[in-house]
């Protein structure tokens, strides 16, 4: 039998790799309200040849490893399904390069939205990257893979959408490359090859360990300001929505159900960016105009004069994360679904319903992505980490919601492991036989992750 | 404290309320790490909040309290950052609910052997490296520093690094030097000063804290204290913010502060050019736990020839020189990677010819830094009173 323990120590040294009650108890719990699931070792490498050493011990002895980045999806996504390794990938903290003129960075798992963030700012002050409505602890390769979102999706997408390429251990241990990274020096693309980074996004984190992503940037704007609506009435959102995006002028489109500051009404908000005044203007009117459509409502109210205006505009989005604060409890999970923007209304309702079902707290945060090709709709139930019976609740309403989700025809988004059995169960057949196939090419032993994107 | 019963946890009500969304481990630009066990040990167990779940599940009988557990508390240094980007209504009380926690750990007898050496030390000799009480005047030796008597407007508080470390005498006697120089009237306690004990607080050990606290009072009520200066941020905290719940009521100024004021009063003028680039650190327990980030620089700002440079880390987003909370004794937070290599580092790069400090800790964690980093010929480090001096 082997000493796991000893093995990861002379992989990453000993202060970096534990099976002490302390590391094993915070590392099987996060701030959702999964219920705890056993950690068996924690290790955090400092490289990919340390990845690999250790996925080649996992894949020997067959033992489940489970990569972790920032560890707030607060669906339990980097609690093991069926014990093993946790791989922190905190250490693996590289930004190894950013092409200015072809506006890609690449980086380790490591590197938070926080991180880059800074980093853009101090050296690269023309650039930015997407950045998701999470803190900035989160980490940009994880929230790429499992198809984040942030405030430039409206424009450009999901944060998947904006990978070029990536390095990865796969589970028997081998280094790919995937990407224009494959065969050149540049990681400025994912054309004109087989797409094989669709192996690893969205697979939470069952085909392998990505070690390196190149990740596209964007223009950074000179200027930025918000306008803002509030309305009463659910319905009006996917044509408010269409009707903006259909103009091509705002970056972010959202919205924001907060009861504690908004009472009952939606706030909705959309930013526009630009290098000048007068194109600041322009798109402002060009909004303006869309929203007098609205104006003889008396269910709607459209305001230039946005109340906290300047907190909107920065990122990460700080209120997002106090709002998770509401019950003073230190729990929080919610169920971001990709759908699309007409079921807004519906979605609405249901997130009202069931908070009063379980006497919750409601909250949501939608954004729009991609010229509203789509929403990811944020329910929101923040909880009293310190009342069992609430967080028994929240775990109902969390599964009642993912039913309910798919049964309108949306996907849970990064989906604790009874959202994946939802929507593993609700797939097409053929499709599930060939992830079913490539899981078994890619990871014969079945080491990586297991009991994620599983059926019943 | 009851050591097997943790109902009586004073903030046990507030420490559930922690995410563990991860703010507290960043200063305000998230550029790299700030809190100093995280930034060495990386593990989530060494986090603001992990630690705080740590406590939580202990409490809650859910984990054991171990060696382990004990280690990764003393791991923190107290520099207050954590409590300075917090982003829920938690975020004040992070520091207290660690001291609250290290008290158990202390009523336990669990306490780590280094922890233990250091409160042995100051329990009997009234300093951490148990010397003897009849040498802490020593560095008195020489200069025409006298003792305090009820005359005198201020009593300066030197402190037990001050007292005992040799590079930190070498400030204490400094610093009386600028004093007597601006004809300020003043006396120390000598061999009759005892430890501030405010490391003794944020080691958790309350009961050493609250004789130290009360004997420090007795005497200063004695003597006719009315105000004091001391050469540590880490007194000036105990003094001004501990020392008034055991009814010791005084003006306390950390010396920067006296200094300032004996400038713009004219008391202190400078006849010579320090022509030199020097960078100032902001001491933890003046800066982000006093708010007092301004009296240094305005100090260093008057001497002539003297060009500042600010390191990017500065102020409420500076860094802990890893010194804190007892940590310049146990060294739980040394490495190669550690606050105080980083540092100074840092300051180094700022192309600064001196770092300037204004606490003892950070002199002492600073010149080890610089000598393991092997810049001890490159930036020097040196007190705010050292520089004044220099220029008078």
């Amino acid at each position: 039998m082997v000493d796991v323990l000893k093995c990861l120590c002379e992989i990453v040294g000993k202060e970096f790799a534990s099976n002490k009650q302390e590391e094993t108890y915070i590392y099987s719990r996060d701030l959702g309200a999964m219920e705890p699931r056993r950690v068996d070792f924690v290790v955090m490498p400092k490289t990919t040849l340390e990845v690999q050493k250790i996925v080649k011990l996992s894949n020997e002895n067959k033992i489940p490893i489970v990569p972790m980045g920032g560890g707030v999806t607060t669906s339990g996504l980097t609690m093991p399904v069926k014990g093993g390794i946790v791989i922190d990938l905190k250490r693996m903290d590289q930004i190894t390069l950013v092409n200015e003129k072809s506006r890609y960075v690449v980086i380790e798992p490591g590197v938070t939205q926080g991180q880059l963030k800074s980093y853009l700012e101090k050296n690269y002050p023309l650039l930015r990257h997407s950045m998701p409505d999470a803190p900035p602890i989160a980490s940009v390769t994880a929230n790429a893979l499992v198809h984040g979102s942030g405030h430039l999706s409206q424009r450009y997408g999901f944060h998947s959408d904006m990978i070029n390429g990536m390095e990865v251990v796969i589970p028997e241990g081998e280094i790919i490359k995937v990407g224009s990274c494959s065969v050149s020096s540049f990681w400025f693309s994912r054309s004109p090859l087989p797409d094989l980074a669709g192996l690893f996004i969205g697979w939470y984190g069952t085909t392998g360990i990505v070690t390196k992503l190149s990740l596209r940037l964007y223009p950074k704007e000179k200027k930025k300001d918000l306008l803002a609506f509030m309305t009463k009435n659910p319905d009006l959102i996917p044509d408010i929505w269409y009707e903006v995006t259909q103009l091509e002028v705002a970056e972010d489109v959202a919205s924001m159900y907060y009861p504690a500051l908004f009472k009952d009404l939606i706030f909705g908000y959309v930013c526009v960016t630009g290098n000048f005044d007068e194109e600041i203007a322009f798109k402002k009117r060009c909004i303006e105009e869309a929203f007098k459509k609205y104006d003889s409502r008396d269910d709607f109210s459209f305001t230039k004069v946005v109340p906290l205006k300047k907190l909107f505009l920065e990122t990460p989005l700080l209120p997002i994360t106090q709002f998770a604060d509401e019950r003073k409890g230190g729990g929080f999970e919610y169920v971001g679904p990709i759908m699309p923007i007409e079921n807004y209304p519906k979605a609405h309702r249901m997130g009202l319903e069931i908070a009063l079902k379980y006497d919750l707290h409601f909250s949501s945060m939608v954004r729009v992505i991609g010229r509203s090709n789509s929403m990811m709709f944020g329910f929101a139930y923040p909880f009293n980490r310190a009342d069992e019976d609430e967080v028994k609740r929240v775990g109902e309403a969390i599964r009642e919601t993912n039913e309910a989700v798919i049964e309108m025809g949306g996907i849970p988004w990064k989906a604790d492991i009874y959202g994946q059995q939802m929507i593993i169960n609700s797939m097409d057949k053929g499709t599930l036989q060939l992830l079913k196939k490539i899981r078994k090419v890619l990871d014969p032993n079945g080491i990586m992750n297991p009991g994620n994107l599983e059926g019943d | 404290m009851n050591p097997d019963d943790f109902d009586n946890f004073g903030l046990r009500d507030l420490i559930h309320r922690c995410f563990r969304c991860g703010y507290c481990k960043f200063p305000e630009d998230y550029s790299f790490f700030s809190c100093p066990s995280y930034q060495k040990f990386r593990l989530e167990t060494y986090s603001p909040g992990g630690r705080l779940w740590l406590i939580r599940a202990a409490i809650n009988k859910e984990i054991d309290w171990t060696e382990h557990l004990s280690e990764i508390m003393y791991s923190c240094s107290a520099c207050n950052s954590c409590v300075e980007h917090c982003v829920m209504e938690i975020g004040n009380h992070l520091t207290d609910i660690m001291v609250e926690a290290k008290e158990y750990i202390v009523e336990s007898g669990l306490t780590p052997p280094k922890i233990r050496d250091f409160l042995e030390g100051v329990k009997k000799y009234g300093n951490p490296w148990g010397e003897p009480r009849g040498k802490r005047g020593e560095f008195l030796i020489g200069t025409e520093i006298k003792n305090y008597d009820r005359n005198d407007e201020f009593l300066f508080y030197v402190g037990c690094l001050g007292s005992y470390d040799p590079r930190c005498q070498e400030v204490a006697r400094t610093l009386g030097e600028v004093l007597l120089k601006a004809d300020v009237s003043f006396g120390v306690l000598g061999n009759d000063e005892n430890c501030d004990g405010n490391e003794v607080k944020m080691l958790g050990e309350a009961g050493l804290f609250e004789l130290l606290s009360e004997g420090n009072i007795r005497k200063f009520e004695k003597l006719g204290v009315k105000k004091i200066v001391t050469l540590s941020p880490h007194s000036y905290n105990a003094i001004k913010r501990y020392y008034p719940d055991f009814g010791g009521k005084y003006e306390v100024l950390h010396y920067t502060e006296l200094l300032l004021h004996l400038i713009l009063e004219g008391k202190l003028e400078f006849s010579k050019d320090f022509e030199s680039k020097v960078t100032f650190h902001d001491p933890c327990f003046l800066g982000r736990w006093n708010n007092l980030y301004d009296a240094p620089r305005k100090v260093l700002e008057k001497i002539p020839g003297l060009n500042i440079l600010e390191m990017e880390k500065n102020r409420k987003n500076s860094i802990c020189c890893g010194g804190g909370a007892g940590n310049f004794y146990t060294d739980f937070l040394g490495g190669k990677d550690c606050q105080s290599r980083i540092r100074v580092r840092e300051a180094y790069e700022t192309g600064a010819d001196f770092l300037a400090v204004a606490c003892p800790v950070c002199m002492t964690m600073f010149d080890d830094a610089l000598k393991a980093e092997g810049l001890e010929k490159n930036i020097f480090v040196k007190d705010i009173s050292e520089i004044v001096k220099e220029a008078l």
